[in-house]
């Protein structure tokens, strides 16, 4: 019997699992194992390990100031570029620590892309511009540029709205259609994930919609790793879900992770089962 | 006010109706259009001055070199002067363009944070040496040293037309003359582009960094387009102290009434304020002084033009990366 039934109290209803083949026996895309993460002198984060499935959506999921942002920052070693950063632990991504000594992060970047919590387009390009603009500013060859910047734009469903203003500044766009933007951007360098921090916190509903399609559409070919403070944005977009907590002046920890549907079905921790149905946080 | 009309009330009263902002508004607007009148004052009067050369000089003041105020009829002609402020001031932004460039993104991007403020303080006070004393420097430390510079540009590059010297001559160049502007336009191109680059957001540096590229990808496509204007401001900053200045430039360069179009490591040159201040002391005579005034209303005209079209050309380069 779950917490949650012995304790009579009700459970957001998660939608069932309509996929045949569960997500836990899936190829591991990325996996951390043990990892801590220091600023300073200052603990943040406590042996983190998480796996992540290939071409699943995991959710992150925890109040403010728990570490989730950092954690995910670990995950592309943008983390180690804020200074008096520091790390314990390992992630491995195809098969090797990202953070050995030869491998080069600017390679790791590009395999793993980021979407942000506040839209960040390029204010001085073009729609067309920040689309290719990891192309540009990695180095990375691909031709065909118009089909790249066509195919990226309907893969962030955002091709309908911009295709006859390519050449506009980006800075025309609204809030929603530049997170899009974005994340075509993140997209144009083929990522085989995609970590998003966020992404919708900065976005009215309809916004948030379209993006959560985008993430679903998009978790048939890339692995996603999803920050949010939406519970319901969690059980929507997601198959795997991760809880982390941080006690006060405590470094933050996973307190519980797994199939969505179980965290928020059938939470095996007490303070989940809180934290889930808006309790605290 | 017909019937329909009542409606619409004056906002525009309403917005005002505070007292400390009416009063407040006014001495704004008071100070600002004495900026202007001032402005413009200083043009009238040089404007006005001007009217003697031209009668002597007709177009001439403006398109001939000569200073023989002393023969009947007096020939002057500020060609070669207008032109020569240009070329120092160009030869000052070749050199101090990209050291401050550097020198900023150093500072914001690279440097140890101490380090960082170690440089900032001393670049700032860079810019507080009084460039007389710049001038003495240059004219004891940097000729002798830059000398040999020059001799070394001309026996490797002397192919180059610009390294051309053919007196064997290497004092009193404008290449000389053009590095202590240079000095003195470092300080204030790399404060404000340093400022600007300090303020690139960073999120968008973040963004940068997600897709994977390097210090320098980064600072070309999303730092320095992101501060262009900016930093086009400090140039112009450095550049208008640069066609001004004098004392410094009279230190070093050795004022010929012939036009050196492009032979900067060639002894001999001019600028407008050179001249001024070379013959102020020993102005020979009410006409004297008035086409030196004139030559200071060109001065001032020119630093208008280069302004204008540098500004044409930020402009024009404004157009967003596709």
């Amino acid at each position: 019997m779950s917490i949650a039934e012995s304790k009579g109290v009700d459970t957001i209803q998660t939608p069932a699992v309509t996929d045949s083949s569960p997500t836990t026996d899936r190829e591991i895309e990325m996996s951390t194992q043990d990892v801590s993460v220091w600023f300073g002198k200052r603990k943040v984060l406590e042996g983190v390990s998480i796996d992540f499935p290939k071409r699943s959506v995991t959710a992150l999921i925890g109040p403010s100031g728990c570490g989730k942002s950092t954690f995910i920052r670990t995950l592309n070693r943008l983390h180690e570029l804020i200074p008096g950063a520091a790390l314990a632990g390992s992630v491995m991504y195809e098969g090797k620590d990202i953070y050995d000594r030869d491998v080069d992060p600017v390679q790791i970047r590009l395999k793993i892309g980021m979407v942000f919590q506040k839209p960040n387009p390029f204010p001085s390009m073009t729609i067309r511009g920040n689309v290719l603009a990891g192309l540009k500013l990695s180095g990375m060859k691909r031709s065909n540029h118009d089909d790249i910047v066509e195919e990226t734009l309907r893969a962030a469903g955002l091709w309908n709205e911009v295709k006859d203003r390519l050449g506009a500044a980006a800075g025309e766009l609204s809030g929603g259609q530049a997170q899009r933007l974005v994340i075509a951007r993140a997209l144009a360098v083929q990522p085989h994930v995609l970590l998003m921090d966020e992404p919708c916190s900065a976005l009215d509903p309809a916004s948030t919609l379209k993006i959560e399609e985008t993430i679903r559409d998009l978790s048939k070919d890339v692995t996603i790793i999803i920050v949010t403070h939406n519970m319901q944005q969690a059980v929507r977009v997601s198959d795997r879900t991760a809880f982390f907590l941080a006690a006060e002046n405590e470094p933050g920890h996973v307190v519980e992770q797994g199939l969505t549907t179980e965290i928020f079905g059938n939470p095996q921790d007490q303070r989940t089962l809180d934290y889930v149905n808006g309790r605290f946080g | 006010m017909s019937l329909a009309d009542p409606e619409i009330r004056d906002l525009k009263a309403a917005a005002t109706s505070h007292r400390g902002d009416r009063v407040f508004n006014r001495i704004i607007t008071v100070a600002a259009f004495t900026a202007l009148a001032v402005l413009a004052g200083i043009a009238v009067f040089l404007g006005l001055q001007t009217i003697p050369a031209f009668q002597s000089q007709g177009l001439s003041f403006i398109t001939t070199t000569a200073w023989d105020i002393n023969t009947d009829p007096p020939t002057a002609g500020i060609w070669g002067m207008l032109y020569g402020s240009v070329l120092l001031a160009v030869i000052g932004l070749v050199i101090a363009i990209p050291a401050s460039l550097l020198l900023s993104i150093f500072t914001v991007f690279l440097a140890p944070r101490k380090l960082a403020a170690g440089l900032t303080n001393l670049i700032d006070l860079m810019a507080a040496i009084p460039s007389v004393i710049l001038g003495l420097w240059a004219f004891y430390i940097l000729n002798p040293t830059a000398e040999e510079w020059q001799r070394l540009l001309n026996q490797y590059l002397g192919w180059i037309p610009i390294f051309q010297n053919a007196s064997g001559n290497f004092l009193g160049t404008p290449f000389i003359a053009g590095f202590v502007l240079a000095i003195m336009m470092i300080p204030i191109i790399t404060s404000v582009s340093r400022e600007v680059l300090a303020r690139t957001p960073p999120e968008l540096i973040n963004a940068s960094e997600s897709l994977g590229s390097s210090l320098w990808t980064m600072l070309r496509y999303v730092a320095l387009p992101y501060g262009r204007g900016g930093i086009v401001g400090g140039i112009m900053l450095g550049l208008g102290r640069a066609l001004g200045e004098t004392i410094a430039v009279f230190f070093v360069l050795k004022i010929v009434f012939e036009v050196n179009w492009y032979q900067i490591i060639e002894s001999g040159g001019g600028s407008v304020a050179t001249l001024i201040v070379s013959r102020f002391g020993e102005v020979s005579g009410e006409f004297e002084l008035s086409l030196l005034l004139a030559a200071g209303f060109f001065l001032f005209v020119l630093t208008l033009v280069v302004n204008v079209i540098a500004n044409l050309i930020v402009a024009r380069t404004g157009r967003l990366q596709k």
